[in-house]
């Protein structure tokens, strides 16, 4: 209270200084002036609010972690031991000494450019079969279900199959991506669509658009929110499904890359590389996030 | 008066679960073109469903609409509907809202830029010009309407259907919105169909009055003509004494002679 009497004294005084001393209408302007001067100073405060507890915490994480795995003997590494043992791997992410001998972001982005084509599959694949699904009563009834199991199936459990069927290691981590990530899109997909409210539907009903004019102009802008949703989802799946499926597949990728420090016994490595895997899918699932607040702008309030 | 929009013998059931529910029954009703026509009735009476039939937008069971000399089959822009809460697609702008309408219906007979005239000159005629660009979620309840009438007049319709309208806006705003009707009405001399369950605003912007039984199957009730000079001043309408022995006609239908039951 005494922070906003002083800025409408402030406030009044600028006036003063502008406008001379007969100007009763710059009343009104106050109570505005007052909301922005107050927030400058907040602005500060909420990022160092937001900023400050994961430091401290992770800074705390780093210090007992250092204070339980210090000792030599351990069998686990502390930071510390961490930082000396993986000095080049966490500095150079990009050396390439040929074969599988290579700095971390060559393994994420081979990992990556899996996912972005088994995913974009996925996508595209899990879109139409949704909006099909959505806009179909007897399709949503009849496949409902087995999606509800087959969503439910884990990513390495897909494996096997896909080896049998592809006979190699790319397409089969392809596959495995595929089809772990596709059933959220598809439910979500068409749920989105089956939500349609009718009064959108109606709009486009009066105006006569033909069943692609419906679907670009009403049904995928409306149900952008849903659709998204089941993006994000997925995604973080296919990413759950490409690390899982490297380890026993082999090559170039960062799950191979733990795999092979894990026979290799350098648990330092694996650490970097787990803290690479988490910061990636991180990255990931706010991509598609942003993705889907871009395309859905304004699509949530009415 | 010559008949533009006529509906004929019309009745409309909705099935569900097996139990037939008859909405309306055997209703008649001829409207003249340039005229404004409410249907009023209680709540649940299937007002709505009956201008969703002049829309195209429900299948009666028997009878039919014509409108023009050409009977109705499916929606279409030459009935444009103003919805009950708006249905502005939240996703576009207050113009792009309108300008889907307009790209629609004249795809073919304007150009580009006179489309674009086109979407502004009606924004203009609700008074929304200043909002063309901002999302209906950024507007008042009232503004959004406005748009709403803007994008079916757009259409340039041969009727103009508006189902309760002014429903969910404030006494105030709703006054205002009803100025503006009949300010348009006046202007463009639009036929229109207006549902609604407030009896000053039908007695107030109507040329007749429809006044529809209970449901279920409701049927028309009586039929009342509004005999006064146009424009109407508000203020001046309250004063007047046959404002008053209309309104009293209709409150006298709806709530003695088809009270609704206990509610």
């Amino acid at each position: 209270m005494r922070e906003g009497m002083a800025v409408l004294a402030s406030a009044k005084s600028d006036v003063h200084v502008e406008a001379g001393p007969q100007s009763p209408a710059m009343v009104v302007a106050l109570p505005r002036k007052k909301m922005r001067v107050r927030r400058k100073p907040g602005l500060v405060g909420d990022v160092a609010a937001s900023v400050l507890p994961p430091v401290i915490v992770i800074l705390l994480t780093l210090v007992v972690w250092q204070l339980l795995c210090g000792d030599p003997a351990s069998l686990f590494p502390g930071p510390l031991s961490i930082w000396e043992q993986s000095r080049e791997l966490i500095v150079d992410p990009f050396f390439n000494r040929g074969g599988v001998d290579k700095g971390l972001f060559w393994h994420v982005s081979t990992s990556l450019s899996r996912v972005a084509l088994g995913f974009g599959l996925a996508a595209i694949a899990g879109v139409l079969l949704g909006v099909w699904i959505g806009a179909n009563r007897w399709a949503m009834r009849a496949l409902d279900p087995i999606f509800q199991v087959l969503r439910t199936v884990p990513p390495l459990a897909w494996l096997p199959i896909s080896l049998a069927l592809f006979r190699e290691a790319q397409p089969s981590a392809l596959f495995v991506i595929f089809i772990t990530s596709i059933w959220p899109v598809i439910i979500n997909t068409a749920v989105g669509i089956r939500n349609l409210p009718q009064d959108y539907l109606n709009v486009g009903r009066v105006l006569r658009l033909s069943p692609i004019e419906m679907f670009f102009k009403i049904m995928a802008p409306a149900a952008a929110p849903y659709i998204f949703t089941g993006l994000r989802i997925g995604i973080g799946m296919s990413w759950l499904a490409i690390v899982a499926s490297e380890m026993l597949l082999g090559g170039v990728g960062i799950g191979f890359f733990i795999w092979d420090q894990y026979n290799a016994s350098r648990i330092s490595d694996i650490v970097v590389a787990l803290i690479w895997v988490g910061l990636v899918g991180y990255a990931l699932d706010h991509f598609v996030a942003l993705m889907g607040r871009l395309a859905s702008h304004g699509t949530a309030a009415s | 008066m010559s008949s533009y929009l006529s509906i004929e013998n019309m009745s409309v059931s909705f099935q569900r679960g097996g139990v037939i529910s008859d909405v309306l029954r055997d209703i008649s009703l001829s409207i003249g073109q340039g005229e404004y026509v409410s249907i009023i009735g209680h709540s649940g009476c299937g007002k709505s469903t009956l201008l969703n039939v002049v829309a195209g937008l429900v299948e009666p069971v028997s009878g039919g609409v014509i409108l023009d000399r050409k009977e109705v089959a499916g929606p279409g822009p030459e009935r444009a509907v103003v919805f009950q809460n708006h249905s502005l697609l939240p996703w576009l702008s207050c113009y792009d809202n309108v300008r889907l309408a307009v790209d629609k219906v004249f795809a073919s007979t304007k150009t580009r830029a006179e489309r674009h005239d086109w979407v502004m000159h009606n924004l203009q005629l609700v008074q929304m010009t200043h909002a063309s660009s901002r999302r209906p979620g950024e507007v008042s309840g009232g503004m959004k309407q406005r748009i709403g009438i803007a994008r079916a007049l757009a259409m340039e319709p041969k009727v103009l259907l508006l189902d309760e309208p002014f429903g969910a806006l404030d006494a105030l705003t709703r006054a205002s919105l009803q100025d503006a009707v009949a300010e348009i009405h006046a202007r463009v001399g639009c036929t229109v169909m207006m549902i609604t369950h407030d009896v000053d605003e039908a007695v107030f912007l109507s040329d007749r009055i429809v006044m529809m039984t209970n449901g279920p199957s409701a049927t028309v009730g009586e039929v009342l003509t509004i005999d006064m000079p146009r424009p109407r001043a508000r203020l001046a309408m309250i004063e007047d004494p046959r404002f008053n022995q209309y309104r009293q006609k209709v409150l006298e239908f709806l709530y003695s002679r088809h009270a609704m039951r206990a509610a």
